[in-house]
């Protein structure tokens, strides 16, 4: 390509137009920053953004479908007959699986109905393509095919078929991005299934890195202890695998333990993410009784 | 060339469009870290040799966008991306005049100074990112930098 060169006009008189001009652009960022920051006045900015980046991203996303199209189209026979094997093999186990899990939910219904607490189990699901486009290397997040046309909502649990991934951050209407466990800005509160201690697990930024930051020295939680999402905060569907603890040091000098976890989902693989809806355990607490009109029924007192 | 070059606007955004599809590409991860701001790179090389079509707007306009396309907090990097351009404006005369080497060692400030923004801007918005490997794309866009000028002075921006 070639062009004009008209050197003339340039000179240390266009020097200071430019710095003026940069000081301004450099006070709008700051502007924008704040805003964005603080008040959360852009969001329907946001909005119109993502979903105009929405071809873009799929562009970036494209080359990589038409890769898997072209190796599963030319995949060899032998390995399609091999695949089949397995999956019979694989679907025979899975049922007889079923069969015991849906004798130990019908048991767990009828323990739950003793106890009055409402079950959280998924109400619903969706499954959702996890798009292969990179938010940045040191950033946890995904982009997914699913958005508020599709009924996504912000904060909504994700998970796939080892445990919890994350949740939805934001939200366009054909698209939705994912904050993963691992993303340093995220933590989860969890129980550790052998005792039930309760804390938070915390990403590092690193994809098969967890940390459990606010657990004491004595801390009653060994290597390999699995941690169950607590479902407080009301996210995350309780009892749902979250992670498993790989390292903990206890140093004498510091009064918390150096805890790590390895997340139980493929957070860095998974190609197929699944979207939960499910019921909340709420208990309306009815704050217009006060201590003179005492409840009529005991027992409605305890149910909290 | 030591004259500003007026390459029109529509060159700058057809070099710029896929710089910007490139910093998005789903790498292995253990390249990720070593993958250079393109889009820096690209605009720190116009900004040198046609200083008209690809000044501090045109940095603003860019960082803006991939801002949004990243989905981090708006405004970050189109004010990181300002200070650079704005700092290769100002030295332009005297950084055409050095050897490759010499500049990719100037270049190599210029990204640090973006990269520390960024930094800066990441701790003071609260979501603080202090891992080593942030500083690596530093290291490998000034060493792919004497190659991209030299390809795109040959090819792009002749006199």
């Amino acid at each position: 390509m070639r062009v004009s060169a008209p050197g003339a006009l340039s000179g240390p008189a266009r020097g200071g137009a430019v710095g003026l001009k940069a000081a301004v652009l450099v006070l709008a960022a700051v502007g924008l920053m704040v805003s964005d920051q603080r008040q959360n006045h852009l969001a329907w900015v946001r909005n119109v953004i993502v979903t105009a980046a929405w071809p873009l991203r799929w562009l970036v996303h494209s080359p990589v479908v038409a890769g898997e199209w072209l190796g599963a189209t030319f995949a060899t026979r032998e390995r399609l007959l091999e695949d089949n094997r397995r999956l019979h093999d694989r679907q025979a186990l899975l049922e007889l699986r079923l069969l015991r899990f849906e004798a130990l939910e019908a048991e767990n219904q009828r323990l739950r109905a003793i106890s009055q607490a409402v079950p959280t189990e998924a109400t619903r699901s969706l499954m959702a393509e996890v798009l292969r486009v990179d938010l940045g290397p040191f950033r946890q997040r995904v982009i997914i095919n699913q958005g508020s046309r599709h009924g996504v909502f912000l904060g909504q649990a994700v998970v796939d078929a080892n445990g919890i991934i994350g949740q939805v951050r934001r939200v366009g209407s054909m698209s939705a991005e994912i904050i993963l466990l691992s993303d340093p800005e995220h933590s989860i509160p969890v129980q550790v299934n052998r005792n039930g201690l309760r804390t938070l697990v915390a990403g590092t930024g690193q994809p098969d890195l967890l940390a459990l930051p606010y657990l004491s020295r004595n801390a009653d939680i060994r290597v390999g202890d699995l941690l169950l999402s607590s479902g407080l905060g009301g996210v995350f569907p309780a009892g749902t695998p979250v992670a498993r603890v790989s390292e903990v040091r206890r140093d004498p000098t510091a009064p918390l333990a150096i805890i790590r976890a390895t997340p139980l989902a493929a957070l860095d693989r998974d190609r197929e993410v699944l979207l939960i809806w499910f019921a909340t355990p709420t208990v309306d607490i009815d704050t217009s009784v006060t201590p003179d009109s005492a409840p009529q029924n005991p027992a409605a007192g305890t149910k909290r | 060339m030591n004259h500003d070059v007026t390459l029109p606007r529509y060159v700058v955004a057809l070099w710029l469009l896929p710089a910007l599809l490139l910093s998005a590409v789903p790498l292995p991860s253990w390249l990720g870290p070593f993958w250079p701001d393109w889009l820096l790179l690209l605009i720190i090389a116009f900004g040198l040799a046609s200083p008209r079509s690809c000044g501090p707007g045109t940095a603003f306009v860019t960082g803006l966008a991939l801002d949004a396309f990243r989905g981090i907090l708006l405004g970050q990097h189109a004010f990181a991306f300002v200070v650079v351009a704005w700092l290769v404006h100002r030295f332009r005369l005297r950084l055409r005049m050095f050897t490759p080497l010499h500049q990719a060692m100037v270049v190599l400030s210029l990204l640090w100074a973006y990269q520390f923004l960024l930094f800066w801007i990441d701790g003071v918005s609260g979501h603080p990112l202090t891992y080593w490997g942030r500083w690596l794309p530093v290291l490998t866009g000034a060493a792919v930098w004497p190659w991209l000028y030299g390809w795109l002075s040959r090819h792009v921006v002749r006199h």
